[in-house]
């Protein structure tokens, strides 16, 4: 094993030990904690680069732990892996840069970092994870991590959301174990591989099926899939960096990232499309797609609505999964990058809304844009994204879902994109239009966000602006999923 | 049948006698205060590095016996350490050694100094608890029940009169316990005509005998609904005797159960009746969790959680197989370890703010995050969350109960997991509360504890996580020896 083909390992590792040295350091070491943060950050970043470079070049990376007799805690590298490990540290940089803006004055940074990191860790591990196995120690660790952040500030209301949070996840958590021992019962360990490593014949068919909706269901918690949902819109009392993080990066994608692998690299798209369990995951996402559209619609706090936006951008990704052909794919998979770079942006924004103006309402919005011109550029560049706008990045995932969902044979799923995109239309363009157009009536003064919020906001919308722009770039997203979705269905042709 | 090796055959001893006889020596020299300190952490830190050649010969060379005297089974006494005992003699010794070092460090504060009775009690009580761990004669473990049983009452009022209803409670479950653990001890000689453990695995017992040694077994470890006497008992004691109670003193009887379920007792119920077994089992896991969940003191939601925690044992005669037996095991090991580290935690936390009601922990992060994260770590093996011990040993029982092909306990050992996380988290959420109650004056008390206070509880709550990475050799090393093997 050379130090080079380790690489997954010293991954999680850089936030791993980041998250030590945070706790270990104490709340009042405050420079110290500061370089720590950034330069493990920016370190992680470097070999994010690297194994990018090697990844592209199809070199392997592939670390092989034993944990218990007959388990291997298998870290390797593949093409999805970098997806999201790429998406996770380059937010974690600006992430970290807004967080410790934002909470400059606040106590308990120390738990706040700390954890913080660890959550990055944990999310990490969930991208580079080879096997069900390792990717379920990454996902509880997941939850734990999680949970100090969105009850940071301890009031009730933070309290209550967080005991939410765990019910559903913890329940979730609980729900994937029993799948992933009972699929390992049935098909013994195997490593995620594409094409599936899970033989037709393991099983009778309502077990297989069985196993898959058990797993679907516990990953679908932590996606926010209809009616799983629950947690989310309330986990908002949360500090805004976390908000951004949790909606962007570490929860939902870990589900949704989950329910990929489970899907290409478990049980193949083979027998996903022979079981008929493909489009049962349409068909969810779909649902969720219209239901989370619908009730951003009557949400009139921001960081509700952006929640709930969330739960319907979320399912995007699912939708292109469940669909099973190369298109839809393409769409799906290259979303989790985009609403990433998007929903990060909009967090930002309202996050900076928030603590300079005091504005936490949508009906507080007017006059926005000419109190704080560049946070609202950034949350317009995003918002317009969102709803697809050609060119921006929300437009070319919906372009190829909906591709895919006609060459997939399924029209209706044209039909869904178009009443998202309306609604989306509807909830975000008022938005807009309040705080572009309307006047609040009193004195206008320009006073931005401070440099610290600022800076990551603008160039989390500068990213979201080019993954779409530039889609075309190599080194895009939109590239890279198009590489991952070119080896997924090279090796493993749908039936 | 392997002699033992130079090793063990002084080391096992050892292991029994030198506690033994730190008693005596603490007994007859009361007042040289020095001693008092220093003897119990001492004699923790000699005896823990034993284990490692002991646990290293059982692991190459299989099962140790040691005819004591000489003398064999029938005419004498043998001890026994095989995987699972070593497994147990490991645990013993790691919690002895921090305790050890905790009552050390409690010392200076006159509040919490241990008094030369207590030192007394403690260490033959670990003694009995060594040799409970090796002993393969039913009349010699009920002898050195009846020592833990004892050394334990008097533990629990080793601090004024407030005990005092706890400690007799206790007393009067512990010898109803020895009764009847005594009558099936009389009724397995009448049906087999020997006591040696090795001797009657050959001869067979009744139901009868079984069914009087297992219920006796029951009363000792606390078990559902004969729990009575627990929770208003480890949450009375001193901090250093919570930890020893709830982390050996149960888990020994516990052990005896896993012990005799392996092979003395296999086969001497219908299956419905083991079924029946695991049902209370799991019945006294879901109601120990219960409780936890609503107790407003933190000593009694962690004494609960004892309570709780055993109740997986019973699970093992009705999954019968070596996934099982390896999963108990490992969830006594993580239980020990973890339990210790939150009751010495929780004694800590008392220390800082004079009270263990939940309502007064808010803030507490500020001020003892050290311990908060001690008990979050250890909680997180309880719970069963990967990668800790406790999330191997729960992943090994449910793998063992749907290749059993009874899916209901899968089932319900994960769900229990939810349900320990449950109470574990409830106290961290009174903890990260805000706004905090807490005045200056807590965070001086704070300073009152001594590092190695804070350091025995941290190195137990690591041990716990960390040993969940050492599963690969902790495995087999609990299958060395017994009645099971893990097909290839």
């Amino acid at each position: 094993m050379t130090a080079y083909a380790a690489l997954p390992l010293w991954l999680v590792l850089t936030s791993l030990v980041a998250a030590a040295l945070i706790f270990a350091l104490g709340e009042a070491r405050r420079r110290a904690r500061t370089v720590v943060n950034l330069g493990a950050a920016a370190l992680k970043l470097v070999l994010v680069g690297v194994i990018l470079d090697g990844v592209a070049a199809g070199h392997l990376f592939s670390v092989r732990l034993p944990l218990m007799p007959g388990f291997d805690l298998v870290l390797r590298a593949d093409a999805l892996t970098m997806l999201l490990s790429t998406l996770s540290a380059v937010l974690w940089l600006i992430t970290t840069v807004y967080a410790i803006g934002y909470l400059e004055h606040s106590p308990h940074r120390c738990r706040f970092f700390g954890f913080f990191s660890l959550c990055v860790a944990a999310t990490t591990g969930v991208a580079v994870a080879g096997n069900l196995f390792t990717f379920f120690v990454f996902y509880e660790l997941l939850t734990l991590a999680t949970w100090p952040l969105v009850v940071h500030r301890g009031t009730a209301a933070a309290l209550a959301a967080g005991d939410v949070y765990l019910r559903y996840t913890l329940g979730g958590g609980a729900l994937l174990l029993l799948g992933v021992v009972g699929l390992h019962a049935v098909a013994g360990p195997g490593d995620f591989t594409a094409g599936g490593f899970v033989p037709v014949d393991a099983a009778p068919a309502w077990l297989l099926t069985l196993l898959f909706l058990v797993m679907f269901v516990g990953m679908g918690v932590k996606a926010a899939v209809v009616p799983m949902h629950g947690w989310l819109p309330r986990a908002m009392v949360a500090p805004a960096p976390v908000s951004a993080l949790l909606h962007a990066v570490a929860v939902v994608k870990a589900g949704a990232f989950g329910i990929v692998r489970l899907t290409y690299d478990v049980y193949g798209l083979s027998l996903v499309a022979a079981l008929g369990v493909g489009l049962a995951v349409a068909a969810v996402a779909a649902l969720t797609i219209l239901y989370g559209s619908l009730r951003a619609l009557t949400a009139t706090d921001l960081k509700q609505r952006l929640a709930w936006s969330t739960v319907s951008q979320v399912s995007y990704i699912l939708l292109g999964v469940g669909l099973g052909n190369p298109l839809a794919s393409v769409g799906g998979l290259v979303h989790l990058v985009h609403q990433g770079l998007m929903k990060i942006t909009l967090f930002f924004c309202a996050g900076a809304f928030a603590e300079v103006a005091g504005v936490k309402r949508v009906d507080e919005l007017d006059g926005m844009g000419r109190r704080m011109p560049l946070t609202m550029a950034a949350f317009t560049v995003a918002a317009l994204g969102m709803i697809g706008l050609p060119p921006l990045a929300g437009f070319v995932s919906k372009w190829y879902l909906g591709l895919g969902g006609l060459a997939a044979g399924q029209p209706w799923v044209v039909a869904v994109l178009v009443a998202s995109t309306l609604l989306n239309a509807a909830y975000f363009l008022p938005m807009l239009r309040r705080a572009w157009f309307n006047s609040d009536g009193g004195a206008v003064e320009v006073r931005e966000a401070p440099l610290a919020l600022l800076a990551p906001t603008l160039i989390a919308a500068a990213l979201a602006l080019g993954a779409g722009l530039l889609a075309a770039m190599p080194w895009s997203p939109l590239q890279w999923v198009t590489l991952i979705a070119e080896r997924v269905y090279l090796l493993a042709p749908p039936s | 049948m392997i002699e033992p090796s130079l090793t063990p055959a002084w080391a096992l001893p050892a292991l029994v006698f030198v506690p033994m006889l730190g008693a005596l020596v603490l007994w007859l020299l009361p007042r040289w205060q020095p001693l008092q300190r220093w003897l119990p952490a001492v004699l923790g830190l000699v005896l823990l590095p034993l284990m490692w050649p002991l646990g290293h010969a059982v692991a190459v060379d299989g099962a140790v016996t040691l005819a004591l005297g000489g003398h064999r089974a029938p005419l004498g006494i043998e001890w026994y350490v095989d995987g699972l005992a070593v497994l147990l003699l490991g645990l013993n010794q790691t919690v002895a050694a921090a305790v050890g070092g905790y009552l050390w460090g409690a010392w200076p504060h006159a509040a919490q100094r241990h008094s030369p009775g207590f030192g007394v009690c403690w260490l033959l009580l670990w003694g009995a608890l060594n040799a409970l761990a090796m002993s393969a004669d039913l009349f010699n473990i009920y002898v050195l029940l009846e020592i833990v049983s004892l050394g334990g009452v008097v533990l629990v009022v080793g601090r004024g009169a407030g005990a005092f209803a706890a400690a007799m409670r206790y007393l009067l479950f512990a010898l109803t316990g020895s009764l009847i653990y005594l009558l099936g001890v009389a009724l397995a000689y009448a049906d087999a005509g020997t006591l040696s453990l090795r001797l009657l695995a050959d001869a067979g017992l009744g139901a009868p005998a079984v069914t009087a040694l297992t219920l006796g077994l029951m009363f000792k470890a606390a078990l559902w609904p004969l729990h009575g006497w627990l929770p208003a008992a480890h949450a009375a004691a001193p901090t250093a005797a919570s930890a020893v109670l709830s982390a050996l003193v149960v888990k020994a009887a516990a052990y005896l159960l896993l012990r005799l379920w392996s092979d003395v007792f296999s086969g001497s119920w219908t299956p419905a009746l083991l079924q029946a077994l695991a049902v209370i089992g799991m019945t006294g896991v879901l109601f120990g969790s219960v409780q936890a969940l609503r107790q407003v003191h933190l000593k009694r939601v962690i004494a609960y959680s004892t309570v709780a925690q055993l109740g997986y044992v019973l699970l093992l005669p009705a999954l019968a197989g070596a996934l099982a037996w390896q999963g108990v095991a490992l969830h006594l090991l993580s239980h020990g370890l973890a339990k210790a580290a939150m009751f010495l935690a929780a004694g800590n936390v008392i220390i800082a703010i004079r009270d263990d009601r939940l309502d007064n922990l808010a803030g507490l992060d500020r001020v003892l995050s050290g311990n908060l994260f001690i008990f979050a770590a250890a909680g997180m093996s309880l719970a069963g969350m990967p990668p800790a011990a406790g999330f191997v040993a729960k992943w090994w029982l449910v793998r063992a109960a749907v290749d059993a092909g009874q899916w209901w306990w899968a089932i319900a050992v994960a769900a229990s997991g939810l349900l320990a996380a449950g109470y574990v988290i409830r106290v961290l959420r009174a903890a990260l509360a805000s706004p905090d109650s807490f005045a200056e004056a807590p965070r001086h008390r704070a300073r009152d504890l001594s590092p190695a206070m804070v350091a025995a509880p941290a190195l137990l709550a690591a041990a716990a996580v960390a040993l969940g990475l050492g599963a690969a050799w902790l495995g087999p090393l609990a299958l060395a020896g017994s009645t099971w093997s893990l097909a290839p």
